[in-house]
């Protein structure tokens, strides 16, 4: 049966916090129906204020993307290719026989919580730090709004919020629900979610139940399932990982995230080199005219 | 956007006729959607940054620059354009932190910037080579107008004249790394059009400061043939940025820098502060030539910024830059 197997922690009271264990999201889209309740109770159990009331046109989507606001944001996708072993008949688009298939994916999207974390590399007021479970938090008495941790998210997932909302000026993103987690208690996302579509849990563990689980579903016939977990690029990995099926960019994910800091070496060097021939063009202009 | 204002109307359509006929929302480009991504929706978020940042780019330049002219202004005995160019860097060294400071999110928490020293953040550097060159142009500029008005004599004069020559210094090496960092600050971000020029912006940055001190000074009345020269080969030099950039093309990853009013933006401060001041001053036409670069140094700027934000909302130039 799909579905087996993913048993997850998140009913469960834990200690991860007490014994610095690192700590992580799967977040399994072939078992999310798009009710939202993650982000609804991500939005109460945290106080974050309202995104705006707009209905976008995307799907059943009327959250948008992540954000200052947006802490969690469940992705309606629309492909005109086939989910798994799904029977193409009557539920296609059209009457054509059955050759159009069409598939509807929910995916709720996360902060990454990166292995190496742009935000927390920018910030320059020491505001971002990471936690004993690993995650990457925002201390919000310290952030000064600087907003250079927004263009260093190579995800597009922390931003300032604006006025009038409250707390206006600093930058937000999701804490892993960091409060809770002090307490024992399962991130609300993940505590409110029907389905299990999002597991919390060891990350360790986290990381092998993932890796199970596309198994499980290639072998029922999703040809397309693969794990989001960007290793091997300079993000070194994330603590939130999501089953995909298809390319990432259909969800809106970078396909190579990079951590902006790999450029620092050259972009420094160039700047060196620019102030060096700045004083010699000088100097040799009042030696030489 | 159609907003919750749609369900009143629909309830008062269905409320009156009883019936309802048209559609809630549109539906954005269905079945299939085919905008790239995910509906289009960004990938990287574009800068937050408002007007305050190019005109801080811009002071940090022409200021921070100003710096490294009084050094060799010094050095050679010209006395009244090292007073000059002090003036510019001091004004600048004020004016700047309250630019950023007036850009904050939080501005009461301004001095949480100088909690950390950290390496890796090319936004910590810039907080502290803002502070450093501050600590070293305003009691540098005191000690030059000090020994300008000789209102010491014998061997106090000469500590000053020492103290004087060791603040300038300090002033031109803080300087000119105000004035290039700011490349390495916008270079080293997840913003396309900008990391894939991490090595041309700081050089372009540091260039335009370079030009736009030597113009300014020499707009203040200082026509003396050493900023001409340094006029000159900045213009020349941003000449060659111009091409490189023209050449260094990254298709839809940095299309920013080549479409759009952004594109123009770019294009026009390049010809402001390249090929249109050279060939003035290669006539003479000093006064319009330096004109020319400041205002074209200023725009270059802002468009750098204008370009972050069409990058950074363009989900392809993302897909484009890592595929």
């Amino acid at each position: 049966m799909i579905g087996e197997g993913t048993h997850s922690t998140n009913q469960r009271r834990h200690t991860y916090a007490r014994d610095n264990v690192e700590v992580g999201f799967f977040t399994d889209p072939t078992v999310c129906i798009g009710c939202k309740a993650c982000e609804v109770a991500c939005k109460e159990w945290n106080h974050v204020p309202d995104d705006g009331f707009v209905w976008s046109g995307n799907s059943y989507d009327n959250t948008g993307h992540l954000g200052a606001s947006t802490w969690r944001h469940v992705m309606f996708v629309e492909q005109d290719r086939q989910k798994g072993g799904q029977i193409v008949g009557s539920h296609s688009l059209g009457d054509t026989n059955g050759e159009n298939p069409f598939r509807w994916i929910f995916l709720s999207d996360v902060c990454k919580h990166c292995e190496e974390a742009g935000c927390l590399e920018a910030c320059p007021t020491g505001a971002i730090v990471r936690t004993e479970i690993g995650s990457v938090l925002v201390q919000n008495d310290v952030c000064n709004g600087c907003g250079y941790c927004v263009v260093s998210c190579p995800f597009g997932v922390i931003d300032r919020r604006p006025q009038p909302l409250p707390d206006a000026g600093g930058a937000f993103k999701c804490t892993f629900c960091y409060d809770r987690q002090k307490s024992g208690l399962t991130p609300a996302c993940a505590k409110a979610c029907p389905t299990e579509s999002i597991v919390f849990g060891r990350l360790d563990d986290l990381r092998a139940r993932a890796m199970q689980r596309v198994q499980q579903l290639r072998e029922h016939g999703y040809a397309d399932a693969q794990l989001y977990d960007p290793t091997e690029t300079s993000v070194r990995g994330t603590h939130a990982f999501f089953l995909i099926l298809g390319e990432p960019e259909a969800y809106g994910l970078p396909p190579k995230p990079q951590i902006p800091t790999i450029h620092l070496k050259a972009a420094w060097t160039a700047a060196f080199a620019t102030a060096i021939g700045a004083i010699v063009v000088t100097l040799c202009a009042f030696a030489f005219s | 956007m159609p907003n919750e204002s749609r369900i009143d109307q629909l309830r008062e359509e269905a409320w009156a006729k009883g019936i309802v006929t048209g559609c809630g929302v549109d539906v954005a480009g269905g079945p299939i959607p085919q905008k790239p991504g995910y509906y289009g929706q960004p990938v990287v978020r574009p800068p937050v940054w408002t007007w305050e940042i190019p005109i801080y780019f811009f002071a940090g330049g022409v200021g921070g620059m100003s710096a490294v002219i009084a050094f060799g202004a010094l050095l050679f005995h010209h006395f009244d354009v090292a007073r000059a160019a002090m003036w510019i860097a001091a004004i600048a060294s004020v004016l700047s932190p309250v630019l950023l400071i007036l850009d904050l999110g939080r501005p009461h928490l301004f001095i949480n910037m100088l909690r950390v020293f950290k390496p890796q953040s090319a936004m910590s550097m810039g907080a502290w080579i803002l502070v450093a060159f501050g600590v070293c142009v305003v009691p540098g500029l005191i000690a030059l107008e000090l020994q300008a008005f000789q209102l010491f004599a014998g061997a106090l004069d000469q500590i000053l004249g020492v103290a004087e020559g060791i603040l300038v210094f300090g002033s031109a090496i803080f300087g000119m790394l105000l004035a290039t960092y700011t490349g390495v600050l916008i270079g080293a971000t997840a913003i396309p059009a900008w990391f894939l020029h991490h090595k041309l912006l700081p050089i372009h940055f540091g260039t335009a400061g370079l030009g736009s001190a030597a113009a300014l000074l020499e707009l203040l009345g200082h026509r003396i043939a050493p900023l001409n020269a340094i006029g000159l080969f900045a213009a020349a030099f941003e000449t060659v940025l111009l091409i490189w950039l023209s050449i260094d093309k990254h298709g839809v990853a940095d299309r920013a820098i080549h479409q759009h009013g952004s594109g123009w933006l770019i294009r026009i401060g390049e010809m402001l502060t390249g090929p249109i001041p050279l060939v003035l001053r290669f006539f003479g036409v000093i006064p319009l030539a330096a004109t020319s670069f400041l205002v074209g140094a200023l725009i270059s700027r802002f468009g750098w910024i204008a370009v972050g934000k069409i990058s950074g909302r363009d989900p392809e130039a993302v897909f484009a830059s890592q595929r």
